[in-house]
């Protein structure tokens, strides 16, 4: 399978490591090579931040090269801009307007709406995704976690 | 943190999860460092596996408690940045001389392109210079198997070893398949029993001692070098012989996608070079291009023994991190300029922090601000722009004390130093010596910003929260008993948010005096106040019991 390459991108602290974390996850559980890069440290004090999550048969760079990225989830308005230059000619953005926001049990879960988002784009079992999502939050952050995964399979 | 696993065995794993990891199965005695990006998880993921760790208070101190430990035939890991390596440097140097008895492995992470860093040195060049042997792992999984390869080459040469790791090795996940389950500890370690055997003559490194040691040492290199060549973990792949590329570490994926006909010697051990190894490579292919990271460290080794390699063009690509785009210009010898990206939001303070109600009194009072290294060197950025200069891990007091003893006297009597809480633990106690020893005619004023934590690297414990690394309680460093020891005689502390008049108009107060000032601006980190505030409460209960005032089943302290 040729790679696939799926960035995550936003500011610090609007959930953009945590999301790019689950989905190396749900991949991974399907038995792909995975690779996932980003960089920690200064850039997480509210700075822009992104996240290459990579996945196929064989992966090399964890890093996604310039303008190959098949989908690119920017969970902050802001941030558009800033990274839409990497996407493919045929690649696909998803951004926060995509979810209504009223909808979500709490603002901080938008990168689990995303995930749904992003979960009807590909051809993933739900389940998968579910187990991912129980695997990486506290067990109180579940039931919210559920309905604002859904809110982001049923967004159009 | 949840760690993905396949269900087949194999693990996602940071490349500092897996150094972690590989220090468990290794049976690891102690581990120590401080705290610095990209290195931080890696003792933190060691004690979660159920290792032994510590953070030290400096990387110096850290590589010396290692030392002993490894003297005593212990198996031990030392982590830090690559600035770290500086601070530890006057011990590396000489402990390759000593050597060591239990496995010594030194783990120094470059941040080239600098995401979190003040520089972006290039530390093999400390592997060459105090003739140790270097391992540059490319991924998890070689960060995993070859840590056990450089703990048998540690004790087999009794040297100590630099894995040398890079932001991209550190912080990227990739599939690791262990020799067993995480949460095992193999039967066969190979680590050996701490035991004392006495031996002046090859650890008292006075001269005579030392100059046999220096030979010993250059003959434990040829050795090392026929061993890299025989049995070292380099790998060869013979694809097209147009092109050849001989590369290390994270270079070498990008080098893969970027050139999929490529032929690639990829250096596991790079110090000493498998130069035959390599001779024999670059024969074999037409065009035989290295790249790396930053400096032109491995071409220019290879061109001064007469080995026909390429460098990538300096004047661009020693700057910043390579990439699958730029390793592709660089085979295409493309130095045309390269395209821009678009300017992210740069980070900023967090709503709330201490740290800005300080700086924004510095700038009310018209300071000349003498800073330091961490979060609060945002400080710095617009909007605040309010620190003048940050060098090193504390230099903000040493710099300060130079403009006093040097400035006209009413631009003297506006300077102060400002350092955060552990950056004063980690290097700015013998600055404070230094203030009290030689002090300025106008005296000094240093304010050490107490949010009580290590916060920049992610809330690490230091000796100033009076917490170890997993948060159990211990001593814990008092600063205005320190300052006065030292022999200054004003000291005072408050809350620069809480007592934002009293804390300016006691900075007002020491700028006016010709007197040497510590102030304590103590106010928690916004990110971690909940988890300093009930760890007081604990410890208040804590230190009764401790004091043998009264007895409580808690003294276990705080998780």
């Amino acid at each position: 399978m040729e790679t696939m390459n799926i960035r995550f991108a936003g500011l610090g602290g609007t959930g953009v490591i945590k999301a790019s974390d689950v989905f190396a996850d749900v991949v991974f559980r399907l038995g792909y090579e995975v690779k996932k890069a980003e960089v920690h440290g200064m850039s997480q004090r509210g700075g822009s931040i992104s996240s290459d999550v990579r996945y196929g048969s064989t992966v090399n760079s964890p890093m996604i090269p310039d303008g190959a990225c098949d989908i690119l989830i920017v969970m902050e308005e802001t941030q558009i801009p800033v990274v839409k230059d990497g996407l493919k000619a045929q690649g696909k953005i998803l951004v926060p307007k995509d979810i209504d926001a009223s909808k979500l049990p709490s603002a901080k879960s938008l990168n689990v709406a995303m995930l749904g988002k992003l979960s009807t784009l590909l051809d993933i079992p739900e389940a998968l995704w579910q187990k991912a999502l129980q695997a990486n939050f506290a067990e109180k952050l579940h039931a919210a976690n559920a309905q604002a995964f859904q809110l982001g399979r049923d967004s159009q | 943190m949840h760690i993905s696993d396949d269900g087949k065995g194999r693990l996602l794993l940071s490349g500092n999860e897996a150094i972690a990891l590989a220090a468990r199965h290794a049976g690891v005695h102690l581990g120590t460092g401080y705290p610095g990006t990209p290195s931080t998880e890696i003792l933190e993921a060691f004690t979660s596996l159920g290792g032994k760790a510590q953070w030290a208070p400096n990387e110096k101190v850290a590589a010396e408690v290692a030392l002993g430990a490894a003297f005593a035939n212990a198996r031990v890991l030392v982590t830090m940045k690559h600035v770290g390596l500086n601070v530890a440097a006057d011990v590396l140097f000489t402990m390759a001389y000593s050597g060591v008895q239990g496995g010594y492995v030194l783990i120094v992470a470059d941040d080239p392109g600098m995401a979190s860093s003040q520089n972006e040195q290039d530390s093999r060049r400390y592997a060459e210079a105090a003739a140790v042997p270097m391992f540059e792992p490319c991924d998890s999984q070689d960060a995993y198997d070859m840590l056990r390869t450089a703990f048998e080459l540690s004790e087999r040469w009794q040297i100590p070893v630099i894995y040398r790791v890079t932001t991209r090795v550190c912080h990227s996940k990739s599939p690791v398949k262990p020799r067993v389950p995480m949460d095992q500890v193999p039967a066969d370690t190979g680590a050996p029993t701490p035991s004392f055997v006495r031996n002046i003559q090859h650890r008292v490194m006075v001269p005579g001692h030392a100059k046999p040691a220096h030979k010993r040492l250059r003959n434990k290199l040829v050795e090392l070098t026929q061993w890299n060549e025989q049995e070292g973990p380099t790998h060869i792949e013979n694809r097209s012989g147009e092109l050849g590329i001989i590369t290390a570490g994270i270079s070498y994926h990008h080098a893969r996608d970027a050139a999929p006909e490529a032929s690639i010697l990829k250096l596991g051990m790079s110090y000493p070079l498998p130069l035959q190894k390599i001779r024999d490579f670059a024969k074999s292919v037409k065009r035989c291009v290295v790249i790396e990271e930053n400096d032109p460290w491995l071409a220019n080794a290879l061109k001064a023994e007469g080995i026909a390699v390429e460098a990538k063009d300096d004047s661009i690509y020693r700057f910043g991190e390579l990439s699958v785009d730029r390793v592709a210009r660089i085979l295409a010898k493309d130095s045309s300029p390269e395209p821009v990206p678009v300017r992210g939001k740069p980070p900023e303070l967090c709503v709330g922090c201490p740290h800005r109600s300080s700086f924004e009194v510095l700038k009310e009072l018209d300071c000349i601000v003498a800073g330091d290294i961490g979060c609060y060197t945002l400080a710095a950025l617009p909007p605040l722009q309010a620190m003048d200069m940050m060098i090193d891990m504390g230099a903000a007091i040493g710099m300060g004390l130079g403009l006093r003893h040097v400035l006209p006297h009413a631009e003297a009597k506006r300077v102060v130093s400002v350092i955060g809480d552990s950056t004063f633990l980690h290097s700015g106690i013998t600055g404070l010596v230094e203030m009290a020893y030689n002090a300025p005619q106008t005296g000094h004023v240093v304010i050490i910003l107490d949010n009580g934590t290590t916060a920049m690297t992610g809330q690490q414990e230091h000796p100033g929260t009076g917490k170890q690394l997993l948060g159990e309680f211990t001593n814990r460093v008092n600063y205005e008993d320190l300052a006065r020891a030292a022999g200054i005689p004003n000291t005072t502390t408050i809350n620069p948010v809480r007592d934002r008049a009293r804390f300016k108009e006691a900075v007002a107060d020491a700028l006016r005096k010709d007197e040497l000032t510590l102030i304590v601006a103590k106010s928690p980190c916004i990110l971690a106040v909940g988890r300093i505030v009930a760890a007081e409460r604990e410890r208040a209960i804590w230190e009764a019991g401790h004091n043998g005032i009264e007895k409580c089943d808690c003294q276990a302290g705080g998780k």
